[in-house]
This record gives C-alpha cells, sequence and structure tokens, in this order.
C-alpha cells in the first residue's frame, strides 16, 4: 500500500501504516484517515497527538486498555472511556489512532 | 515446592550453568540436555563446583545428548544421575514449575 | 484478583543489543500484560545491562527500547527485581539504573520506584514461589 502527499509517495504496508515513522506528517495523517472513512476534528487530532507523545517518550504503542487509562488520567473520565474512543475511532482506537498517527501496529494487537 | 531447572548451554561458553546453580534452592533438581550435557562431565575445570551441588540439588543428564556428543557414560560426575526423554517428562510432572535457562 | 491468577516470572539473563532476547523479553511482557496475571521481571547475570541509563542507540542503526521499561508501570507491571550480585561483578550499581516508577492505585496513585535490588539469595526465593517462569 501507499498514501500520496503533496505529489510524494509514502509507502506503508498491506493493513496501511506506514513503514517508516518520519514520513510522518499532519498531511500525511489527515489522508491515512481519509483511507479509515474518517474526518479528522479536534477530538481525534487530540488522540492522535496523545498517541505520538506516549511512543514519544516509550517508543511503543500502548496497548487499548492502557491508551484509554492514559487518556482518562490526562483528559478526565469524559474522554477516556471506551465508548467516546470507538466512536472517534470505529475500528479501534489503538489499531486506528495509531495507523493515523504513523506509529507501528501496538505490540499484541492482532 | 520444588523446580526443575534445564540448562542447555556449555558451561565453557556461557556461566548458565554456573548462575542456575547458584539459584537453586535445597530439593531442587537441575537437568542437563543439549550443549548442557558438557557441564556433567568429570575431570573439567567446573566439576568440582558442579560436584559440591550434588546432594542439596539432585543432578541429571539427558542421555541421549550425552550419547549424541560421544561422551561415555562413566565420564560423568559422580553424583549426577542419566536419564531419557521419558525420564524428563517425570521430572517435569515430579516439580511444581520448570525453569528452562538459556 | 480471581484464583486463575498465576505468578508470572520473566527472567532476563542477556544484555540488550547482541541479541534479541531482551527486546523479545520486553514484548512478550507487554503481550502477556492484557491477560491480567500477576507479572514480574526479574534482571541477573548481564540482564541488569537492558536498564543501565543513558542509552543512545542512534549509531548502531536498532530502535532504543530502554524507554519502554518505564512503561511497564501502565500495563500494571510494577515488579522490576534487580540482582545486587549481577550489578556488583559488572562494577554497577543502582545508581546507573534508570528510575522507572509506577502509581500505586491502592495509595492515592503515589509514585513509587518499581526497580528492587534483591540478593542472589532473595531472587532464589522469588523464582521459587512462582507459578510460571519464561526465561530469556
Amino acid at each position: 500500500m501507499e498514501y500520496k502527499v503533496n505529489g510524494h509517495t509514502i509507502p506503508a504496508d498491506e493493513e496501511g501504516y506506514i513503514i517508516n515513522l518520519s514520513d510522518w506528517s499532519k498531511e500525511l495523517a489527515e489522508e491515512i484517515a481519509k483511507s479509515e472513512n474518517i474526518e479528522m476534528t479536534d477530538e481525534h487530532w487530540e488522540v492522535v497527538n496523545f498517541l505520538r507523545d506516549y511512543y514519544e517518550e516509550y517508543q511503543i504503542a500502548p496497548a487499548v486498555r492502557v491508551l484509554i487509562k492514559a487518556i482518562k488520567k490526562s483528559m478526565g473520565p469524559e474522554k477516556g472511556n471506551n465508548k467516546y474512543l470507538y466512536e472517534l475511532f470505529p475500528y479501534g482506537p489503538a489499531k486506528q489512532a495509531c495507523k493515523i498517527a504513523g506509529l507501528p501496529k501496538p505490540t499484541g494487537c492482532v | 515446592m520444588s523446580t526443575l531447572h534445564t540448562v542447555n548451554k556449555s558451561p565453557f561458553e556461557t556461566r548458565t550453568l554456573e548462575s542456575c546453580l547458584a539459584h537453586c534452592r535445597p530439593g531442587d533438581a537441575v537437568l542437563m540436555i543439549e550443549d548442557g550435557v558438557y557441564g556433567a562431565l568429570s575431570g573439567t575445570a567446573l566439576s568440582d563446583r558442579v560436584a559440591a551441588k550434588a546432594g542439596a540439588v539432585k543432578l541429571y543428564v539427558l542421555t541421549p545428548d550425552i550419547a549424541a556428543r560421544g561422551l561415555p557414560e562413566d565420564r560423568m560426575i559422580a553424583g549426577v544421575t542419566g536419564v531419557d526423554y521419558r525420564g524428563f517428562v517425570d521430572l517435569v510432572a515430579e516439580h511444581d514449575r520448570t525453569q528452562a535457562w538459556l | 484478583m480471581s484464583e486463575d491468577v498465576k505468578k508470572f516470572l520473566y527472567v532476563n539473563r542477556k544484555a540488550p543489543y547482541g541479541t534479541i532476547y531482551a527486546l523479545e523479553a520486553l514484548e512478550v511482557v507487554l503481550i502477556g500484560a492484557a491477560f491480567d496475571q500477576d507479572v514480574s521481571l526479574a534482571f541477573l547475570d548481564d540482564g541488569v545491562f537492558q536498564l543501565t541509563s543513558g542509552q543512545d542507540t542512534a549509531a548502531i542503526g536498532v530502535k532504543n527500547f530502554s524507554p519502554t521499561f518505564r512503561a511497564l508501570g501502565d500495563y500494571e507491571v510494577t515488579r522490576l527485581y534487580v540482582e545486587r550480585e549481577s550489578l556488583e561483578e559488572r562494577g554497577l550499581s543502582a545508581e546507573d539504573l534508570q528510575e522507572i516508577t509506577y502509581e500505586d492505585e491502592d495509595d492515592d496513585w503515589a509514585e513509587k520506584p518499581s526497580i528492587r535490588v534483591v540478593s542472589r539469595e532473595e531472587m532464589a526465593a522469588i523464582m521459587a514461589e512462582q507459578d510460571v517462569i519464561l526465561s530469556f
């Protein structure tokens, strides 16, 4: 798979996760989101940015329950819950939001 | 409550056997398998240290692995018992847990 | 905790980048953490080198996974036993290790150290109380 952004071709694996994490840009994120049928809102960006920060700090994409707990802690229980996050990312916040955030698939996510 | 420890590396290449013996508790068993069987040889630089553990810890060696390496059974340290694969399974069943040292 | 909870100990005895063992062990821990077991980690022999602070792998072209140990608290893995004798044999002390903490849910989320330096004898006792030991 690949994405096209501003005339550049960005390689991705067969599931749509980009190969080189350094290829990521906000424009690319919008492009990946489009292919996932997601329109990026501020709420989506909040989660995507959170994931990028988490990865920057710990070098892993968190498992979904870890993500939910961490978001609950930093943004409060109204956002740190399954329902809210699955509404934003219907195919799974860890899986789908990680893809948009340009991160590898979370460890242990099949 | 006792542990079966298995060691599969030559003690002349890694310190796994020594570390294993240092973490054994009385009543535990150590089974030397694959290249670990070289740890059961008598007359080596390590034999005395291994032999000193026999008693408090039961020492076993997997006979198919010593046969494969051409090591005569009478060259094994006194106090080391040879077991076949069936004996290996029995040892696993007799202990509360198995720790496979790598 | 239900009766099905078993005590799992992951034993780390290899230095971090020369072989794949250390990284693989960490990935298994992260995956296994989803199963709600009582998980702890042991670092002995060359395994203590996994926890040194200041690791920088940029010039060898492999991923520096040492920051990931600091995420273990989020995965409810809160006990990292490090063997004192193994540290000393390698000229190291607890001060050479990175700081790893967890938040204690039962103590108003107080931040507490995850690393516990134990003697070889204590390490043997810790191993002896496990249901399952996975060695790397």
